[in-house]
């Protein structure tokens, strides 16, 4: 199969934790790394594709999503913005909209609520909604879904549950492997040919990049777009906090 | 002042935040003095064009938006959905429009041959002039923009197309009749070149 692809797309992930940024490693540990709003500033000069927010204190503790910062991110973002955390409702969906925030990120909610994101896709246009899938593989080396920023495990095998996803009606897909995230040693490419088999939605590849090279080989395997965290704030060999972003010109040389 | 019509649907703020960044004044219009005293405005528009056009005919806005448009001749730009909505009808759901230019909204193919499309189309794409203007005049070769949409607006009479982009397939990307302006991306969403096209917009709202 062949697909057509606009522009690759190469997504910067922010991760709001506590009263900042931070960075995870397997979705623990978080690294302060900076404030978001100077964070969104520096994505915004350097022009990226697209920007997504995650919200981790929303994710975990299930508490209400933080719309005072959103509003502020968003009044800076010139590009665009889908956030995740928490997001369990229609009327969440359209209050985010409102803001300026365009995307909104499913996770949780679209496992615990059955017919949450067909609702979603239905109501707010299939292309505001993306799924998003995290998971991890088990000593038996069969890959899980988690849920509540990792905590939880479900029975659900995420090609599985992309393809359920995809017969929802949801715009796009994105899945995060949680034993790559922050390792930086490359994306779940298996994954990534599978899913770029499967599903005919767009699907975003997370978790593991650490180099140029790593995203060209996320989209070899078939993904639309890749999200990084580590090798947008991360620099040099002892991981100094450097929040930067490649040349756009460079970076799309690297990625053709 | 533009005014940017809040009918419940769309990223009002994220327009409202690049007109600010422009130093355009701009406000939500919900009713129709607000779109009296404005010297433009622009329809957003996100979503499906069933629910999109049904609550527009809701907030009771489209009697005065036609009279802002084509009585007091007003510069208005449609902006993903929004252009959308200006056309005759869309497949999407069979629902007619408004019919401010005439046109048809279709489904992307799923496939082209042995090619096949990702659906929606989101990201980055180029665009081709057609047809000089005055919203388009500032484009530059490498100028890119940002789309996110299932389904593409195709013009009856190819005189009113600005702009096409490539998806597996040609589309209007963006399209005029005298002072009605759509665009299919949104510039809102497309750094320093949706500035530009909005910048230009501005600018034509002071004449």
């Amino acid at each position: 199969m062949k697909f057509v692809e606009p522009y690759r797309r190469v997504i910067p992930t922010l991760l709001f934790y506590g009263e900042g940024l931070v960075k995870t490693i397997a979705f623990k540990n978080p690294v302060y790394i900076g404030d978001p709003i100077n964070a969104v500033k520096i994505f915004n000069d350097k022009c990226v594709d697209e920007l997504v927010f995650l919200d981790l204190n929303v994710c975990q503790r299930r508490s209400k999503l933080n719309l005072a910062l959103l509003e502020e991110i968003s009044s800076e973002c010139f590009m665009p913005l889908s956030y995740g955390g928490g997001i369990s409702s229609v009327e969440d969906i359209i209050a985010l909209n409102r803001l300026g925030v365009e995307k909104a990120i499913i996770n949780s909610a679209g496992v615990l609520s059955d017919g949450f994101i067909r609702e979603a896709s239905l109501r707010c246009g299939a292309s505001s909604i993306v799924a998003s899938i995290d998971y991890k593989n088990d000593l038996f080396g069969r890959s899980r879904v988690y849920i509540k920023g990792g905590s939880q495990k479900t029975s659900w095998n995420p090609v599985d549950l992309a393809i359920k996803y995809q017969e929802d009606g949801v715009g796009e897909i994105m899945v995060n492997s949680i034993d790559r995230d922050g390792r930086m040693n490359g994306y779940d490419l298996d994954l990534a040919r599978t899913l770029g088999n499967q599903l005919s939605v767009p699907f975003i590849l997370a978790g593991g990049a650490g180099t140029k090279s790593h995203l060209k080989e996320g989209f070899d395997a078939g993904a639309s777009a890749v999200a990084a965290g580590s090798l947008f704030v991360f620099q040099g060999p002892h991981k100094a906090v450097l929040i930067s972003y490649v040349n756009q010109e460079d970076l799309i040389k690297a990625i053709l | 002042m533009i005014a940017i019509v809040d009918y419940g649907i769309g990223n009002i703020q994220s327009i409202r935040n690049m007109l600010l960044k422009l130093d355009q004044s701009s406000v939500f219009a919900n009713n129709p003095k607000v779109l009296e005293q404005s010297e433009g405005i622009i329809l957003p528009g996100v979503g499906a064009f069933g629910e999109g056009i049904s609550k527009l005919k809701a907030s009771g806005l489209i009697p005065a938006l036609e009279h802002q448009v084509f009585h007091q001749n007003k510069p208005v730009l449609g902006i993903c959905l929004g252009m959308q909505m200006m056309m005759t009808r869309s497949s999407e759901g069979q629902v007619d429009g408004l019919n401010w230019i005439p046109g048809e909204v279709r489904r992307f193919p799923a496939q082209i041959g042995d090619l096949t499309l990702r659906i929606p189309h989101i990201g980055w794409s180029a665009v081709r002039v057609k047809k000089s203007s005055a919203l388009t005049a500032p484009l530059r070769d490498n100028s890119r923009f940002y789309f996110v949409h299932s389904y593409y607006a195709s013009c009856a009479d190819r005189e009113d197309v600005l702009l096409e982009s490539d998806y597996g397939i040609s589309f209007d990307s963006a399209i005029s009749r005298n002072n009605v302006f759509g665009v299919q991306f949104h510039p809102e969403k497309s750094h320093a070149f949706g500035m530009e096209l909005l910048k230009a917009f501005a600018c034509l709202t002071l004449k």
